[in-house]
Protein backbone atom coordinates (compact mmCIF):
# COMPACT_ATOMS: atom_id res chain seq x y z
CA UNK A 1 0.00 0.00 0.00
CA UNK A 2 2.36 2.93 -0.85
CA UNK A 3 2.73 4.88 -4.34
CA UNK A 4 6.31 5.59 -5.62
CA UNK A 5 7.63 8.29 -8.46
CA UNK A 6 9.01 7.58 -11.63
CA UNK A 7 12.01 9.62 -11.03
CA UNK A 8 13.30 9.68 -15.36
CA UNK A 9 9.90 11.54 -15.73
CA UNK A 10 9.63 14.00 -12.61
CA UNK A 11 10.78 17.26 -13.02
CA UNK A 12 11.11 18.23 -9.22
CA UNK A 13 8.21 20.64 -8.84
CA UNK A 14 7.69 19.63 -5.62
CA UNK A 15 3.93 20.16 -6.36
CA UNK A 16 3.38 16.24 -4.39
CA UNK A 17 6.15 17.22 -1.39
CA UNK A 18 3.69 19.81 0.22
CA UNK A 19 0.26 17.94 -0.93
CA UNK A 20 1.26 14.53 0.90
CA UNK A 21 -0.53 14.54 3.92
CA UNK A 22 1.41 12.03 5.62
CA UNK A 23 4.58 13.38 4.73
CA UNK A 24 5.98 10.91 3.14
CA UNK A 25 7.36 12.16 0.42
CA UNK A 26 11.07 14.45 0.35
CA UNK A 27 14.19 15.41 -2.21
CA UNK A 28 16.39 13.30 -1.75
CA UNK A 29 19.51 14.27 -3.77
CA UNK A 30 18.15 15.20 -7.30
CA UNK A 31 14.87 13.09 -7.01
CA UNK A 32 11.92 13.22 -5.10
CA UNK A 33 11.01 10.03 -3.27
CA UNK A 34 8.27 8.42 -1.30
CA UNK A 35 8.98 6.86 1.64
CA UNK A 36 6.62 3.67 1.59
CA UNK A 37 6.75 3.13 5.22
CA UNK A 38 4.67 6.50 5.62
CA UNK A 39 2.51 6.74 2.66
CA UNK A 40 -1.15 5.31 2.90
CA UNK A 41 -2.20 5.93 -0.68
CA UNK A 42 -4.10 9.20 1.08
CA UNK A 43 -6.25 6.62 2.51
CA UNK A 44 -8.81 8.03 4.95
CA UNK A 45 -7.58 11.68 4.36
CA UNK A 46 -8.64 12.18 0.80
CA UNK A 47 -10.37 10.55 -2.09
CA UNK A 48 -7.64 10.67 -4.63
CA UNK A 49 -4.20 9.73 -4.45
CA UNK A 50 -2.47 13.72 -3.83
CA UNK A 51 0.68 13.15 -5.26
CA UNK A 52 -0.89 11.58 -8.73
CA UNK A 53 -3.89 14.32 -8.84
CA UNK A 54 -1.08 17.16 -8.20
CA UNK A 55 1.74 16.13 -10.61
CA UNK A 56 2.05 17.54 -13.67
CA UNK A 57 3.71 14.47 -15.51
CA UNK A 58 1.15 11.64 -16.43
CA UNK A 59 2.04 8.14 -14.89
CA UNK A 60 4.88 9.47 -12.35
CA UNK A 61 3.22 9.08 -9.36
CA UNK A 62 2.24 5.47 -9.70
CA UNK A 63 1.18 2.35 -7.40
CA UNK A 64 4.35 1.13 -6.11
CA UNK B 1 17.49 70.43 -30.60
CA UNK B 2 19.64 70.75 -27.56
CA UNK B 3 18.98 67.27 -26.11
CA UNK B 4 21.75 66.59 -23.33
CA UNK B 5 24.21 64.20 -24.53
CA UNK B 6 24.47 62.05 -20.74
CA UNK B 7 24.26 58.16 -21.81
CA UNK B 8 22.68 56.42 -19.11
CA UNK B 9 24.36 53.80 -21.09
CA UNK B 10 27.32 54.91 -19.52
CA UNK B 11 25.95 55.92 -16.22
CA UNK B 12 24.70 52.29 -15.76
CA UNK B 13 28.27 50.77 -16.57
CA UNK B 14 30.34 52.78 -14.86
CA UNK B 15 31.83 50.62 -12.50
CA UNK B 16 32.18 52.51 -9.40
CA UNK B 17 29.43 54.52 -7.75
CA UNK B 18 32.05 57.34 -8.10
CA UNK B 19 32.42 57.43 -11.72
CA UNK B 20 28.44 57.77 -11.97
CA UNK B 21 28.19 60.04 -9.77
CA UNK B 22 30.47 61.98 -12.02
CA UNK B 23 28.36 61.20 -15.03
CA UNK B 24 25.02 62.05 -13.18
CA UNK B 25 26.91 65.40 -12.12
CA UNK B 26 28.04 66.61 -15.54
CA UNK B 27 24.51 66.61 -16.91
CA UNK B 28 23.34 69.96 -14.91
CA UNK B 29 20.32 70.75 -15.83
CA UNK B 30 20.95 71.66 -19.31
CA UNK B 31 17.06 71.72 -20.08
CA UNK B 32 14.89 74.90 -19.24
CA UNK B 33 12.26 71.81 -18.38
CA UNK B 34 14.34 70.59 -15.44
CA UNK B 35 12.23 69.22 -12.96
CA UNK B 36 9.14 68.00 -15.01
CA UNK B 37 7.51 64.82 -15.00
CA UNK B 38 7.18 62.39 -17.59
CA UNK B 39 3.99 61.51 -15.80
CA UNK B 40 1.04 61.15 -18.54
CA UNK B 41 -1.62 63.86 -17.97
CA UNK B 42 -4.32 61.41 -17.85
CA UNK B 43 -2.86 59.17 -15.28
CA UNK B 44 -3.67 59.98 -11.42
CA UNK B 45 -0.02 60.58 -9.23
CA UNK B 46 -0.47 57.82 -6.87
CA UNK B 47 -1.13 55.34 -9.77
CA UNK B 48 1.93 56.46 -11.77
CA UNK B 49 4.20 56.78 -8.56
CA UNK B 50 3.44 52.86 -8.54
CA UNK B 51 4.14 52.11 -11.99
CA UNK B 52 6.95 54.56 -13.08
CA UNK B 53 9.55 52.55 -12.04
CA UNK B 54 7.74 49.11 -13.26
CA UNK B 55 9.12 48.10 -16.70
CA UNK B 56 6.45 46.06 -17.50
CA UNK B 57 3.56 48.02 -16.08
CA UNK B 58 4.85 51.45 -17.70
CA UNK B 59 6.40 51.39 -21.49
CA UNK B 60 8.06 54.67 -20.42
CA UNK B 61 9.66 52.91 -17.73
CA UNK B 62 11.31 50.03 -19.86
CA UNK B 63 13.44 52.32 -21.04
CA UNK B 64 15.67 52.83 -17.71
CA UNK B 65 14.56 50.17 -15.30
CA UNK B 66 15.39 46.41 -14.77
CA UNK B 67 12.94 43.67 -13.69
CA UNK B 68 14.47 40.17 -12.57
CA UNK B 69 12.67 37.09 -11.71
CA UNK B 70 13.57 34.46 -8.97
CA UNK B 71 12.84 30.48 -9.64
CA UNK B 72 11.54 29.69 -6.49
CA UNK B 73 8.14 28.78 -7.45
CA UNK B 74 7.97 25.85 -9.41
CA UNK B 75 5.00 23.98 -7.99
CA UNK B 76 2.12 24.29 -10.28
CA UNK B 77 -1.79 23.61 -10.07
CA UNK B 78 -3.23 23.44 -13.13
CA UNK B 79 -2.29 22.26 -16.44
CA UNK B 80 -2.27 24.41 -19.25
CA UNK B 81 -2.07 23.32 -23.02
CA UNK B 82 0.95 25.74 -23.90
CA UNK B 83 3.50 24.46 -21.09
CA UNK B 84 5.64 22.09 -20.75
CA UNK B 85 7.44 22.00 -17.95
CA UNK B 86 9.83 19.27 -18.65
CA UNK B 87 11.60 20.93 -21.23
CA UNK B 88 14.46 23.34 -20.48
CA UNK B 89 16.67 25.13 -23.21
CA UNK B 90 19.71 27.86 -21.74
CA UNK B 91 18.36 29.65 -24.99
CA UNK B 92 14.73 30.03 -25.30
CA UNK B 93 12.93 33.17 -23.80
CA UNK B 94 10.13 32.32 -23.49
CA UNK B 95 7.79 32.08 -19.60
CA UNK B 96 8.32 29.13 -17.45
CA UNK B 97 11.68 28.16 -19.12
CA UNK B 98 14.54 28.05 -15.95
CA UNK B 99 17.96 27.04 -16.12
CA UNK B 100 18.00 26.57 -11.83
CA UNK B 101 15.45 26.66 -9.66
CA UNK B 102 16.21 28.27 -6.04
CA UNK B 103 15.57 28.11 -2.84
CA UNK B 104 14.58 31.57 -0.51
CA UNK B 105 17.97 31.74 0.17
CA UNK B 106 19.58 31.02 -2.79
CA UNK B 107 17.44 33.92 -4.55
CA UNK B 108 17.89 36.35 -2.09
CA UNK B 109 21.99 35.60 -2.93
CA UNK B 110 21.18 36.36 -6.34
CA UNK B 111 19.14 39.92 -5.81
CA UNK B 112 21.62 40.95 -4.23
CA UNK B 113 23.93 40.09 -6.75
CA UNK B 114 22.11 41.87 -9.48
CA UNK B 115 21.34 44.71 -7.46
CA UNK B 116 24.73 45.52 -6.46
CA UNK B 117 25.29 44.41 -10.36
CA UNK B 118 22.50 46.07 -12.21
CA UNK B 119 21.90 49.54 -11.00
CA UNK B 120 18.43 49.59 -13.18
CA UNK B 121 17.23 46.89 -11.43
CA UNK B 122 13.67 48.21 -9.50
CA UNK B 123 11.52 45.11 -9.56
CA UNK B 124 11.67 41.43 -8.34
CA UNK B 125 9.31 39.25 -9.29
CA UNK B 126 8.05 35.68 -8.97
CA UNK B 127 7.15 34.29 -12.09
CA UNK B 128 7.56 30.36 -11.97
CA UNK B 129 8.56 28.66 -13.43
CA UNK B 130 4.95 26.96 -11.40
CA UNK B 131 2.81 29.15 -9.78
CA UNK B 132 3.64 31.94 -7.27
CA UNK B 133 0.41 31.99 -5.71
CA UNK B 134 0.69 28.38 -5.24
CA UNK B 135 3.88 27.67 -3.97
CA UNK B 136 3.26 29.96 -2.04
CA UNK B 137 5.02 29.22 1.11
CA UNK B 138 8.38 29.36 -1.17
CA UNK B 139 7.10 33.10 -2.73
CA UNK B 140 6.54 34.41 0.91
CA UNK B 141 9.91 33.60 2.44
CA UNK B 142 11.58 34.88 -0.83
CA UNK B 143 9.55 38.07 -0.53
CA UNK B 144 10.07 38.90 3.17
CA UNK B 145 14.15 37.80 2.87
CA UNK B 146 14.17 40.41 -0.11
CA UNK B 147 12.19 43.21 1.39
CA UNK B 148 14.20 43.04 4.59
CA UNK B 149 17.54 43.89 2.67
CA UNK B 150 16.92 45.85 -0.19
CA UNK B 151 13.41 47.64 1.24
CA UNK B 152 12.42 49.94 -2.10
CA UNK B 153 12.42 47.25 -4.63
CA UNK B 154 9.55 46.83 -5.89
CA UNK B 155 7.52 43.15 -5.26
CA UNK B 156 5.86 41.33 -7.80
CA UNK B 157 3.87 38.23 -9.19
CA UNK B 158 2.41 36.30 -11.69
CA UNK B 159 -0.07 34.04 -11.27
CA UNK B 160 -3.33 31.67 -12.69
CA UNK B 161 -4.96 32.69 -10.28
CA UNK B 162 -6.62 29.81 -8.57
CA UNK B 163 -5.10 30.02 -5.52
CA UNK B 164 -5.09 33.84 -5.72
CA UNK B 165 -7.84 34.70 -3.28
CA UNK B 166 -6.20 33.08 -0.82
CA UNK B 167 -3.19 34.90 -0.30
CA UNK B 168 -4.46 38.61 -1.34
CA UNK B 169 -4.57 40.20 1.80
CA UNK B 170 -0.60 38.38 2.22
CA UNK B 171 -0.16 40.13 -0.80
CA UNK B 172 -0.98 43.61 0.20
CA UNK B 173 0.34 43.55 3.87
CA UNK B 174 3.91 42.22 2.26
CA UNK B 175 3.49 46.46 -0.31
CA UNK B 176 3.10 43.94 -3.24
CA UNK B 177 1.99 46.82 -6.12
CA UNK B 178 1.95 44.54 -9.10
CA UNK B 179 0.04 41.46 -9.43
CA UNK B 180 0.02 39.75 -13.11
CA UNK B 181 -2.80 37.18 -13.72
CA UNK B 182 -2.82 35.17 -16.62
CA UNK B 183 -6.48 34.74 -17.96
CA UNK B 184 -7.21 33.08 -21.51
CA UNK B 185 -11.32 32.78 -20.94
CA UNK B 186 -14.06 33.99 -19.54
CA UNK B 187 -16.03 31.26 -21.34
CA UNK B 188 -15.70 27.89 -19.34
CA UNK B 189 -16.54 26.16 -22.81
CA UNK B 190 -13.51 27.80 -24.57
CA UNK B 191 -11.53 27.23 -21.13
CA UNK B 192 -12.00 23.44 -21.34
CA UNK B 193 -10.06 23.83 -24.55
CA UNK B 194 -7.16 25.14 -22.79
CA UNK B 195 -6.96 23.43 -19.25
CA UNK B 196 -7.20 20.00 -19.51
CA UNK B 197 -7.06 20.12 -15.74
CA UNK B 198 -6.98 21.65 -12.40
CA UNK B 199 -6.00 20.74 -8.58
CA UNK B 200 -8.10 22.75 -6.58
CA UNK B 201 -9.60 21.60 -2.94
CA UNK B 202 -7.52 18.65 -2.69
CA UNK B 203 -8.76 16.75 -6.02
CA UNK B 204 -8.25 17.37 -9.76
CA UNK B 205 -10.83 18.71 -11.60
CA UNK B 206 -11.27 18.47 -15.80
CA UNK B 207 -13.36 19.86 -18.15
CA UNK B 208 -15.67 22.33 -18.13
CA UNK B 209 -16.04 22.36 -14.41
CA UNK B 210 -12.29 22.39 -14.14
CA UNK B 211 -12.72 25.73 -16.39
CA UNK B 212 -15.55 26.91 -14.49
CA UNK B 213 -13.56 26.86 -10.90
CA UNK B 214 -10.37 28.38 -12.71
CA UNK B 215 -12.66 31.46 -14.40
CA UNK B 216 -15.02 32.12 -10.71
CA UNK B 217 -11.09 32.33 -8.92
CA UNK B 218 -9.36 34.20 -11.75
CA UNK B 219 -12.80 36.97 -11.60
CA UNK B 220 -12.78 36.81 -7.59
CA UNK B 221 -8.78 37.17 -7.01
CA UNK B 222 -8.91 40.55 -9.75
CA UNK B 223 -12.27 41.73 -7.81
CA UNK B 224 -10.14 41.33 -4.11
CA UNK B 225 -6.99 42.86 -5.80
CA UNK B 226 -8.53 46.19 -8.05
CA UNK B 227 -10.52 46.50 -3.75
CA UNK B 228 -6.92 46.68 -2.26
CA UNK B 229 -5.76 49.27 -5.06
CA UNK B 230 -2.97 46.70 -6.10
CA UNK B 231 -2.36 47.19 -9.71
CA UNK B 232 -3.66 44.26 -11.78
CA UNK B 233 -1.88 43.01 -15.17
CA UNK B 234 -4.15 40.53 -17.19
CA UNK B 235 -1.80 38.23 -19.71
CA UNK B 236 -3.87 36.56 -22.13
CA UNK B 237 -2.37 34.45 -24.06
CA UNK B 238 -4.22 34.65 -28.39
CA UNK B 239 -4.43 31.23 -29.55
CA UNK B 240 -5.70 31.39 -33.07
CA UNK B 241 -8.87 29.37 -33.45
CA UNK B 242 -9.34 28.83 -29.41
CA UNK B 243 -9.93 32.48 -28.08
CA UNK B 244 -8.49 34.92 -30.25
CA UNK B 245 -12.01 36.00 -30.87
CA UNK B 246 -12.88 35.75 -27.19
CA UNK B 247 -10.08 37.54 -26.28
CA UNK B 248 -12.37 41.29 -26.78
CA UNK B 249 -15.04 39.40 -24.47
CA UNK B 250 -11.87 38.66 -21.55
CA UNK B 251 -10.98 42.25 -22.17
CA UNK B 252 -14.33 43.26 -21.66
CA UNK B 253 -14.51 41.50 -18.65
CA UNK B 254 -10.87 42.17 -16.72
CA UNK B 255 -11.78 45.97 -17.90
CA UNK B 256 -14.70 46.34 -16.27
CA UNK B 257 -13.15 44.54 -12.74
CA UNK B 258 -10.56 47.21 -12.68
CA UNK B 259 -7.85 45.31 -14.42
CA UNK B 260 -4.77 47.97 -15.06
CA UNK B 261 -3.64 46.86 -18.18
CA UNK B 262 -4.19 43.98 -20.85
CA UNK B 263 -0.98 42.26 -22.35
CA UNK B 264 -2.19 40.21 -25.28
CA UNK B 265 0.74 37.67 -26.25
CA UNK B 266 0.79 35.25 -29.30
CA UNK B 267 0.92 31.79 -28.15
CA UNK B 268 4.59 30.03 -28.78
CA UNK B 269 3.87 26.80 -29.84
CA UNK B 270 7.04 25.13 -31.65
CA UNK B 271 6.62 21.19 -31.40
CA UNK B 272 10.41 20.93 -29.93
CA UNK B 273 9.09 21.96 -26.51
CA UNK B 274 6.87 19.00 -26.44
CA UNK B 275 3.42 21.38 -25.37
CA UNK B 276 0.07 19.91 -26.23
CA UNK B 277 -0.70 22.92 -28.18
CA UNK B 278 3.13 21.98 -29.94
CA UNK B 279 2.49 18.42 -30.33
CA UNK B 280 -1.46 18.77 -32.06
CA UNK B 281 -0.05 21.46 -34.74
CA UNK B 282 -1.89 24.46 -32.57
CA UNK B 283 -0.21 27.38 -34.64
CA UNK B 284 0.83 30.50 -33.33
CA UNK B 285 -0.60 33.97 -34.37
CA UNK B 286 1.00 36.16 -37.10
CA UNK B 287 2.70 38.75 -35.95
CA UNK B 288 -0.08 41.13 -37.84
CA UNK B 289 -3.42 38.96 -36.31
CA UNK B 290 -2.03 40.28 -32.91
CA UNK B 291 -1.09 43.64 -33.80
CA UNK B 292 -4.79 43.48 -35.55
CA UNK B 293 -6.69 41.94 -32.56
CA UNK B 294 -4.73 44.76 -30.55
CA UNK B 295 -5.99 47.44 -32.48
CA UNK B 296 -9.27 46.43 -32.05
CA UNK B 297 -9.16 46.16 -27.91
CA UNK B 298 -7.76 49.84 -28.08
CA UNK B 299 -10.95 51.09 -26.63
CA UNK B 300 -11.12 48.42 -23.65
CA UNK B 301 -8.52 47.99 -21.24
CA UNK B 302 -5.04 49.80 -21.36
CA UNK B 303 -3.10 47.47 -23.66
CA UNK B 304 0.82 46.56 -22.93
CA UNK B 305 2.63 46.46 -26.27
CA UNK B 306 6.53 46.12 -25.28
CA UNK B 307 5.96 42.49 -23.67
CA UNK B 308 9.02 40.39 -24.62
CA UNK B 309 7.12 36.84 -22.80
CA UNK B 310 10.41 36.38 -20.93
CA UNK B 311 11.95 33.57 -19.19
CA UNK B 312 11.00 32.96 -15.60
CA UNK B 313 14.65 33.41 -14.63
CA UNK B 314 15.40 36.89 -16.70
CA UNK B 315 17.28 39.50 -15.19
CA UNK B 316 18.23 43.04 -16.76
CA UNK B 317 16.10 45.70 -19.50
CA UNK B 318 13.02 43.86 -21.24
CA UNK B 319 15.01 43.80 -24.28
CA UNK B 320 17.87 41.50 -22.87
CA UNK B 321 18.40 38.70 -20.82
CA UNK B 322 21.19 38.42 -18.28
CA UNK B 323 20.40 35.63 -16.75
CA UNK B 324 23.21 33.48 -17.71
CA UNK B 325 25.38 36.45 -15.70
CA UNK B 326 23.99 35.15 -12.61
CA UNK B 327 23.24 31.65 -12.10
CA UNK B 328 24.44 30.02 -8.85
CA UNK B 329 28.00 29.31 -9.82
CA UNK B 330 28.40 33.13 -10.38
CA UNK B 331 27.56 34.40 -7.05
CA UNK B 332 29.92 34.28 -4.20
CA UNK B 333 28.38 32.46 -0.96
CA UNK B 334 28.28 35.33 1.05
CA UNK B 335 26.99 38.75 -0.85
CA UNK B 336 26.39 42.06 1.48
CA UNK B 337 23.76 44.73 -0.62
CA UNK B 338 25.33 47.92 -1.50
CA UNK B 339 23.05 50.70 -2.42
CA UNK B 340 25.42 53.18 -3.88
CA UNK B 341 24.55 51.38 -7.44
CA UNK B 342 21.08 52.04 -7.86
CA UNK B 343 20.87 55.05 -5.45
CA UNK B 344 23.08 57.09 -8.09
CA UNK B 345 21.68 55.28 -10.91
CA UNK B 346 18.27 56.47 -10.02
CA UNK B 347 19.44 60.25 -9.30
CA UNK B 348 20.48 60.17 -12.82
CA UNK B 349 17.47 58.96 -14.26
CA UNK B 350 15.06 61.36 -12.18
CA UNK B 351 16.48 64.12 -14.13
CA UNK B 352 17.05 62.31 -17.91
CA UNK B 353 12.92 61.19 -17.91
CA UNK B 354 12.22 64.81 -16.88
CA UNK B 355 14.63 65.98 -19.83
CA UNK B 356 13.35 62.96 -21.76
CA UNK B 357 9.72 63.21 -21.17
CA UNK B 358 10.29 67.26 -22.54
CA UNK B 359 11.94 66.59 -25.78
CA UNK B 360 9.05 63.54 -26.51
CA UNK B 361 5.92 66.25 -26.00
CA UNK B 362 8.06 68.57 -28.41
CA UNK B 363 8.99 65.97 -30.76
CA UNK B 364 5.24 64.69 -31.01
CA UNK B 365 3.74 68.73 -30.74
CA UNK B 366 6.12 69.15 -33.92
CA UNK B 367 4.85 65.62 -35.96
CA UNK B 368 1.30 66.97 -35.70
CA UNK B 369 2.10 70.19 -36.74
CA UNK B 370 3.71 69.03 -39.93
CA UNK B 371 0.46 68.62 -41.64
CA UNK B 372 -2.19 65.50 -42.25
CA UNK B 373 -0.59 63.27 -45.12
CA UNK B 374 2.65 61.73 -43.27
CA UNK B 375 2.73 57.99 -41.74
CA UNK B 376 6.23 56.47 -40.99
CA UNK B 377 7.21 53.06 -39.87
CA UNK B 378 10.27 53.87 -37.90
CA UNK B 379 12.68 50.90 -36.16
CA UNK B 380 14.68 51.93 -33.53
CA UNK B 381 17.98 50.23 -32.37
CA UNK B 382 18.77 51.01 -28.81
CA UNK B 383 19.81 49.62 -25.21
CA UNK B 384 18.27 51.53 -23.35
CA UNK B 385 17.78 55.21 -22.05
CA UNK B 386 15.10 56.34 -24.49
CA UNK B 387 18.18 56.91 -26.79
CA UNK B 388 19.13 55.70 -30.21
CA UNK B 389 22.50 54.40 -28.66
CA UNK B 390 22.85 50.62 -30.17
CA UNK B 391 24.70 49.38 -33.42
CA UNK B 392 22.64 47.97 -36.41
CA UNK B 393 24.46 44.93 -36.51
CA UNK B 394 24.47 44.61 -32.46
CA UNK B 395 21.16 44.67 -32.50
CA UNK B 396 19.11 41.59 -30.94
CA UNK B 397 15.50 43.80 -31.73
CA UNK B 398 13.91 46.87 -32.98
CA UNK B 399 11.79 48.67 -31.57
CA UNK B 400 8.99 49.92 -33.49
CA UNK B 401 7.43 52.74 -33.65
CA UNK B 402 5.21 54.82 -36.03
CA UNK B 403 5.11 59.05 -37.11
CA UNK B 404 1.50 60.16 -38.02
CA UNK B 405 -0.60 63.37 -37.73
CA UNK B 406 -1.56 61.50 -34.63
CA UNK B 407 1.80 61.89 -33.11
CA UNK B 408 4.68 59.16 -32.44
CA UNK B 409 3.73 56.14 -30.96
CA UNK B 410 5.27 52.78 -29.65
CA UNK B 411 3.87 50.02 -31.28
CA UNK B 412 6.11 46.91 -30.54
CA UNK B 413 9.54 45.29 -31.41
CA UNK B 414 10.96 42.28 -33.57
CA UNK B 415 13.05 40.31 -32.54
CA UNK B 416 16.16 39.81 -35.22
CA UNK B 417 18.99 37.17 -34.98
CA UNK B 418 22.15 39.50 -34.03
CA UNK B 419 23.99 40.80 -37.47
CA UNK B 420 27.61 41.17 -36.51
CA UNK B 421 29.49 39.15 -34.33
CA UNK B 422 33.24 39.56 -33.54
CA UNK B 423 33.26 42.37 -36.31
CA UNK B 424 31.98 39.82 -38.97
CA UNK B 425 28.87 40.32 -40.68
CA UNK B 426 26.71 37.45 -42.05
CA UNK B 427 24.71 37.91 -45.64
CA UNK B 428 22.51 34.99 -44.62
CA UNK B 429 21.89 36.71 -40.68
CA UNK B 430 20.92 40.05 -42.84
CA UNK B 431 18.54 38.48 -45.09
CA UNK B 432 16.55 37.58 -41.58
CA UNK B 433 16.94 40.79 -39.82
CA UNK B 434 15.35 42.48 -43.48
CA UNK B 435 12.25 39.60 -43.29
CA UNK B 436 11.88 40.78 -39.80
CA UNK B 437 12.32 44.62 -41.23
CA UNK B 438 8.96 44.13 -43.61
CA UNK B 439 7.04 46.89 -44.28
CA UNK B 440 9.72 49.62 -41.94
CA UNK B 441 10.56 52.53 -43.80
CA UNK B 442 13.55 53.74 -42.24
CA UNK B 443 15.83 51.98 -39.26
CA UNK B 444 17.64 54.47 -36.95
CA UNK B 445 20.94 53.31 -35.10
CA UNK B 446 24.13 54.22 -33.70
CA UNK B 447 26.12 53.05 -36.80
CA UNK B 448 25.94 50.80 -39.65
CA UNK B 449 28.47 50.00 -42.15
CA UNK B 450 28.34 50.87 -45.73
CA UNK B 451 27.37 46.97 -47.17
CA UNK B 452 24.55 46.10 -44.60
CA UNK B 453 23.10 49.98 -45.31
CA UNK B 454 23.11 49.45 -48.95
CA UNK B 455 21.25 46.18 -49.07
CA UNK B 456 18.84 48.06 -47.05
CA UNK B 457 18.71 50.27 -49.43
CA UNK B 458 17.72 47.46 -52.29
CA UNK B 459 15.32 46.28 -49.85
CA UNK B 460 13.58 49.91 -49.64
CA UNK B 461 14.53 50.08 -45.99
CA UNK B 462 16.80 53.49 -45.17
CA UNK B 463 19.00 53.30 -42.61
CA UNK B 464 20.26 56.67 -41.13
CA UNK B 465 23.12 57.14 -38.45
CA UNK B 466 23.24 60.66 -37.99
CA UNK B 467 21.47 60.87 -34.78
CA UNK B 468 23.17 58.77 -32.20
CA UNK B 469 22.60 59.35 -28.67
CA UNK B 470 19.67 61.94 -29.77
CA UNK B 471 16.50 60.64 -27.78
CA UNK B 472 14.02 58.46 -30.11
CA UNK B 473 11.61 60.40 -30.61
CA UNK B 474 13.33 63.50 -31.34
CA UNK B 475 15.26 61.52 -33.93
CA UNK B 476 11.53 60.65 -35.03
CA UNK B 477 10.44 64.08 -35.24
CA UNK B 478 13.58 65.49 -37.72
CA UNK B 479 13.49 62.38 -40.20
CA UNK B 480 9.79 63.05 -40.15
CA UNK B 481 10.06 66.99 -40.82
CA UNK B 482 12.70 66.28 -43.23
CA UNK B 483 10.69 63.46 -45.06
CA UNK B 484 7.11 65.61 -45.35
CA UNK B 485 9.30 68.75 -46.49
CA UNK B 486 8.60 70.79 -43.19
CA UNK B 487 10.93 73.49 -41.99
CA UNK B 488 12.54 72.34 -38.78
CA UNK B 489 13.29 75.67 -37.83
CA UNK B 490 9.28 77.03 -38.12
CA UNK B 491 8.33 73.65 -37.04
CA UNK B 492 9.55 74.30 -33.80
CA UNK B 493 9.02 77.94 -33.82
Amino acid sequence: MAFKIIASQCTQCGACEFECPSGAIELKGENYVIDPKKCTECEGAFETQQCASVCPVPKTCVPA
Amino acid sequence: MTASMISLDSSASAKTSDNRLTNAKSDSCKSSSCGSTAKPDDMDPATWEKIKDHPCYSEEAHHYFARMHVAVAPACNIQCNYCNRKYDCANESRPGVVSEKLTPEQALRKVISVANEVPQLSVVGIAGPGDACYDWRRTKATFEKVAAEIPDVKLCISTNGLALPDHVDELARMNVDHVTITINMVDPQIGAKIYPWVFYNHRRYTGIEAAEILHKRQMLGLEMLAARGILVKVNSVMIPGVNDEHLIEVNRWVKERGAFLHNVMPLISDPAHGTYYGLTGQRAPRAIELKALQGRLEKGAKLMRHCRQCRADAVGLLGEDRGKEFTLDHIPDAVSYDERNREAYREVVARERGNHAAAKSEAIEMVKAAGPDGSLHVAVATKGGGRINEHFGHAKEFQIYEASPRGIAFVGHRKVEQYCRGGWGDDATLDGVIVALEGIDIVLCAKIGDCPKKRLADAGIRAVDSYTYEYIETAISMVYATEFGVDLLTGTA
